[in-house]
């Protein structure tokens, strides 16, 4: 399968909707269980993050190709408020919502590539990529 | 309304009139319905105008309750449209034959626009009986989706299955504190082999049940960690502290047999004695 698939998020129920398409998505691609489920878990963490946030973003999912593996792409976008301190949003249990503070951390390290751009007023654009082993 | 539309559209009032059976046969065969619920409405309609003053309100309850029951039994919005739309190309054929043609064309954009308004309308009603709907079964699923199930004297067990949002974790957490107080049960199991991932949030609608649980007296056991899940968990970064946690539900229901000094025994002839000690 290729082409890309998108998710406008705006309310919870849509976070839920992005997890499913994930899920098989990864299952498509032919990601473990273990890296489907951490791959459908960092997407949750990201799209939830967008809509708690910045009140709602958008979701791409893409199937990417490196040499002869594949893997699956999320880029997560929102026209938030942006993040002012990326190392400080990226420590572990630093949160300025109610949450535990391990959404962005913890799906960095749910993921094989990580990327944050952000800066006050700039909204944020997380795109992580999980490879197929 | 100048005098020349108005003539134009009593021209149109008189056929609508006069040709009531004509029409009511014709519109039932282009909207596929009963003739007995379109002269229901047609008379509505009929009324509607002698008064004069465009009062709708008659034909909008009639036309909302057809809607509704459309909506219910599953027909598309659309149909449910053209079933109104429907009228106007019976009037407008019945129009292009009558010898005043000129004069009614004039009352044909009027009563058009009144159709369309009505169409509309039925569309609105559709829509809002929709929502309704998929709000009623989004609450019975919250209430189907969380029982709260006695495993043993003093144990009692909620299997989680689906996707933990904050209001399903509300009315779960509701119902187990409220289990535990009615039957004065001491262990809790929450089983989440149904949950298919488990993120921050899920994780934290855990946390806090369990500590409410423990607030109350009561010892929970979180089960159905399979490994994906367990791996996911690790690289997360949560912790579940001292909180026990078991892979299965039968791991944690010995487990809470263990710790509520229940021995579980295979007597001789395939039979099961239980003994509870006095503690």
């Amino acid at each position: 399968m290729t082409g890309e698939r998108e998710v406008v998020i705006t309310s919870s129920a849509d976070v839920v909707a992005v997890r499913q398409l994930v899920r098989s998505v990864a299952i498509e691609v032919g990601l473990s269980l273990v890296d489907q489920t951490k791959i459908v878990t960092a997407a949750s963490e990201l799209a939830r993050n967008a809509l708690v946030y910045a009140g709602g973003g958008d979701v791409r999912i893409l199937v990417v190709e490196n040499g002869h593996r594949r893997g699956l792409k999320l880029i997560v976008t929102d026209d938030g408020p942006g993040i002012p301190d990326l190392e400080l949003a990226l420590t572990d249990g630093w949160t300025t919502g109610n949450g535990l503070g391990l959404g962005l951390s913890g799906s960095r390290r749910l993921v094989d590539e990580f990327d944050l751009l952000s800066g006050p007023g700039k909204g944020t654009t997380v795109t992580v990529t999980k490879w197929a082993r | 309304m100048s005098v020349q539309a108005d003539t134009a559209r009593r021209r149109i009032e008189e056929l609508l009139r006069t040709n009531e059976e004509q029409i009511i046969g014709r519109w039932a065969k282009i909207a596929k319905a009963s003739s007995e619920e379109l002269s229901e409405l047609y008379r509505a309609l009929l009324a509607s105008l002698d008064e004069g003053k465009n009062d709708l309100a008659d034909i909008r309850g009639l036309l909302a309750d057809l809607s509704r029951s459309r909506a219910r039994a599953g027909f598309a919005p659309s149909d449910t449209a053209r079933a109104v739309f429907g009228l106007k190309e019976v009037v407008f054929e019945l129009a292009e034959s009558d010898a005043d043609w000129a004069e009614a064309a004039g009352g044909l954009v009027w009563f058009s626009r009144l159709i369309d308004d009505l169409g509309l309308y039925t569309f609105e009603t559709y829509t809002d009986a929709r929502e309704k709907i998929i709000l009623d079964q989004a609450e019975q699923l919250l209430e189907l989706s969380t029982p709260v199930v006695k495993m043993w004297d003093g144990i009692v067990a909620v299997p989680l299955i689906g996707t933990l949002d904050s209001a399903r974790t509300q009315v779960v957490m509701e119902k187990l504190l409220q289990t535990l107080v009615d039957t004065g049960a001491e262990h809790a199991i929450i089983d989440i082999t149904g949950v298919p991932a488990v993120d921050t949030q899920v994780a934290q609608h855990l946390l806090k049940t369990v500590v409410a649980a423990r607030l109350m007296g009561a010892e929970c056991v979180i089960s159905g960690i399979r490994p994906q899940i367990a791996h996911t968990i690790v690289t997360l970064g949560v912790e579940f502290g001292d909180i026990v946690t078991k892979a299965s539900l039968a791991d944690a229901l010995a487990h809470t047999f263990r710790r509520a000094g229940i021995e579980v025994g295979r007597a001789r002839q395939a039979h099961v004695s239980i003994r509870a000690e006095n503690a």
